[in-house]
């Protein structure tokens, strides 16, 4: 028997159905559908697309792709999609069963197709988070080298005029802009770490993301056997310090001690610099500091290029 | 050579790993050396406190009071994000509120103290989460529930030795009255006026303690090093002064073991060494000689000790 709270149910789940649904039939539909799996590949495939794309990121700002759960919604993305594009270098563990459980005809692209991959650090994995990608040997973060990037966009460019050959010279076009600020953003960047005295190019920091950035002459030192837990003990700050001291590091960039006490005291002892928010993985919120992937290298430089000058 | 005839309280004193494991800890690390200060002054002051709210069966008004701050102490964060003054100015001036008016109500009303004292600090509590949200992100009340004394700094140093000096020095001038208070009310009633600027005072240094713990410890743990102590003392002697030593000395113990576990173990710092505490007062209970569990079932015990 019907009751009258199934009913209502019933009503809800039908209206958010629609309500679902009513954006997607009332787009242009000469738009190309395609898919990115986090925020920073959404930018890029953006700026090659242009008007003539339609880009959704499955990860949006601030997300942590590595252990992402993807939604039943993510499946009617796919589904609609003409091209998915991710990383590759197996960053996305999870797409490949997400691709093959949601039966889309989509073809899937590997925007780091042909770059030169890096080993990755085992010292990174021993304290890693619940890191579920499981990319045996190479670091998967190669975005962090604008070299490699110029090699997404070629990538993300050829993916886009083989599903779409009427707009080629828009995306050709499209390309050879975006590749002309990366080569100035690439020469800004190695200017700002020629500016910075040689023997202080060194970062303590937890991130793990950093290791294609060292490239052009900064080292990140991962603090060594310290928790990512949420209250740090005495032994990670004294570890902390203590490796400071050490190496004599001039700057400490650190996510999971965020106490400003703590950090305060960290500096004080140590000496060191603490470093603002940096990004690695994910762009901020679109009007923050790092909305796009050009503004994000360039805070990420200018916040370690302030804490490394004297 | 270390000579075998070498008395057994010496010989640890000798062994460098037990130096490594008790004081290197504090003599390498500036921040190890002023949490050190810092649970030491609140044992100094929370101890005593505690030892005449639990004799007064007060013992839950300390945590009741200890929500209490947080209004306050969130207003002042909401202003002036983690400042000192701010916080603390908050603080005393939520938890005095609460008090007061708990005592108003009870005082005026049918409603018992206790019932009033729930009500109030209930709503207090509730009042301090909605502020601490509308500034800042979970993180942010996070860092307000738990404080750092891993992070003390020269102004909250002072603030807690402060605290204590005042505290140890009230009780000592209210000793007499606090203490007849606890064992016979109606007779202080009927010899002295005493009573009620006593009650309030006392309620003060209350507030005091528990705003300066919760500035190394957090609101949560800062009720701990008040009660924990004063209530495994209670396992040892019957003599109050003496408890109220004996409270200062497991304070301070549980203090530095707590920041040694900390150290060598990886905990956090707050909780262990509320934990130590704890450790302390079931062993207390335990084996206490005042009433411990070991000694009620075996009275022989005490013939044979």
């Amino acid at each position: 028997m019907a009751t009258r709270r199934t009913v209502l149910s019933w009503l809800a789940s039908v209206l958010a159905l629609a309500g679902a649904l009513m954006p997607a039939a009332a787009q242009a539909p000469e738009k190309l559908k395609v898919v990115a799996t986090f925020s920073i590949l959404g930018d890029l495939v953006r700026q090659v697309g242009g008007e003539r794309v339609e880009v959704t990121t499955l990860v949006g700002p601030n997300g942590d792709a590595h252990v992402y759960s993807p939604t039943p919604a993510d499946g009617r993305r796919l589904m609609e999609a003409r091209i998915v594009f991710t990383n590759g270098l197996k960053f996305e563990g999870w797409i490949d069963r997400l691709v093959t459980s949601s039966g889309t005809k989509a073809l899937t692209v590997e925007a780091a197709k042909g770059v030169e991959g890096l080993d990755a650090r085992e010292a990174d994995h021993a304290h890693g988070r619940g890191h579920d990608h499981g990319h045996g040997s190479l670091d998967p973060h190669a975005w962090q080298y604008v070299m490699n990037v110029r090699v997404y966009v070629q990538n993300i460019r050829d993916a886009l005029v083989a599903a779409d050959p009427d707009g080629r010279d828009v995306y050709e076009a499209n390309a050879a802009a975006y590749d002309a600020k990366l080569a100035a953003l690439d020469r800004e960047i190695r200017d700002l770490v020629n500016a910075i005295p040689a023997e202080r190019r060194k970062i303590i920091t937890s991130h793990e993301a950093f290791r294609y950035f060292e490239i052009y002459g900064i080292r990140f030192i991962a603090p060594q056997g310290t928790s990512t837990d949420a209250e740090a003990s005495a032994k990670d700050v004294a570890i902390i310090i203590r490796q400071i001291k050490r190496e004599q590091v001039p700057a400490v960039f650190i996510e999971n001690v965020s106490d400003p006490r703590l950090m305060d005291r960290i500096s004080k002892e140590s000496g060191a610099k603490i470093g603002a928010k940096v990004y690695s993985d994910a762009l901020s919120e679109p009007n923050g500091p790092a909305g796009t992937y050009i503004d994000m290298m360039r805070h990420n430089i200018r916040a370690f290029s302030a804490a490394l000058s004297r | 050579m270390i000579p075998m005839r070498m008395s057994a309280s010496a010989a640890p004193h000798e062994d460098p790993s037990v130096i490594d494991f008790l004081v290197t800890p504090f003599s390498e690390f500036e921040f190890m050396r002023r949490a050190l200060v810092g649970v030491i002054a609140i044992a100094l002051g929370g101890g005593p406190v505690g030892v005449f709210l639990m004799l007064r069966r007060m013992s839950l008004t300390g945590d009741a009071m200890a929500h209490a701050i947080l209004p306050g102490a969130a207003i002042g964060y909401l202003l002036a994000g983690l400042s000192l003054p701010a916080m603390t100015f908050g603080g005393l001036a939520a938890g005095v509120v609460v008090a007061m008016a708990a005592g108003l109500v009870s005082r005026f009303t049918a409603l018992k103290e206790d019932a009033s004292l729930a009500a109030f600090y209930l709503l207090s509590l509730a009042l301090g989460v909605t502020i601490v949200s509308l500034r800042g992100s979970n993180v942010d009340l996070l860092h307000v529930l738990f404080g750092t004394v891993l992070a003390l700094d020269d102004s909250t140093l002072l603030l807690l030795a402060a605290i204590s000096t005042l505290t140890v020095l009230a009780l000592a001038l209210l000793y007499r009255p606090l203490v007849l208070e606890c064992v016979d009310p109606i007779f202080l009633r009927s010899v002295s006026r005493a009573g009620t600027p006593t009650h309030l005072i006392f309620l003060g240094l209350v507030v005091m303690n528990l705003v300066g713990g919760f500035h190394a410890l957090g609101t949560l743990l800062a009720v701990g090093m008040m009660m924990l102590p004063a209530a495994a003392s209670r396992f040892w002697t019957s003599d109050i002064t003496m408890m109220m030593i004996v409270s200062v000395v497991i304070g301070i113990a549980s203090g530095i073991a707590g920041l040694l576990l900390s150290f060598h173990v990886e905990l956090p710092a707050g909780p262990a060494i509320i934990l130590s505490a704890g450790a302390v007062y079931v062993a207390s209970l335990l084996v206490g000689r005042e009433g411990g569990l070991l000694w009620l079932a075996w009275p022989g015990k005490h013939l044979e000790a």
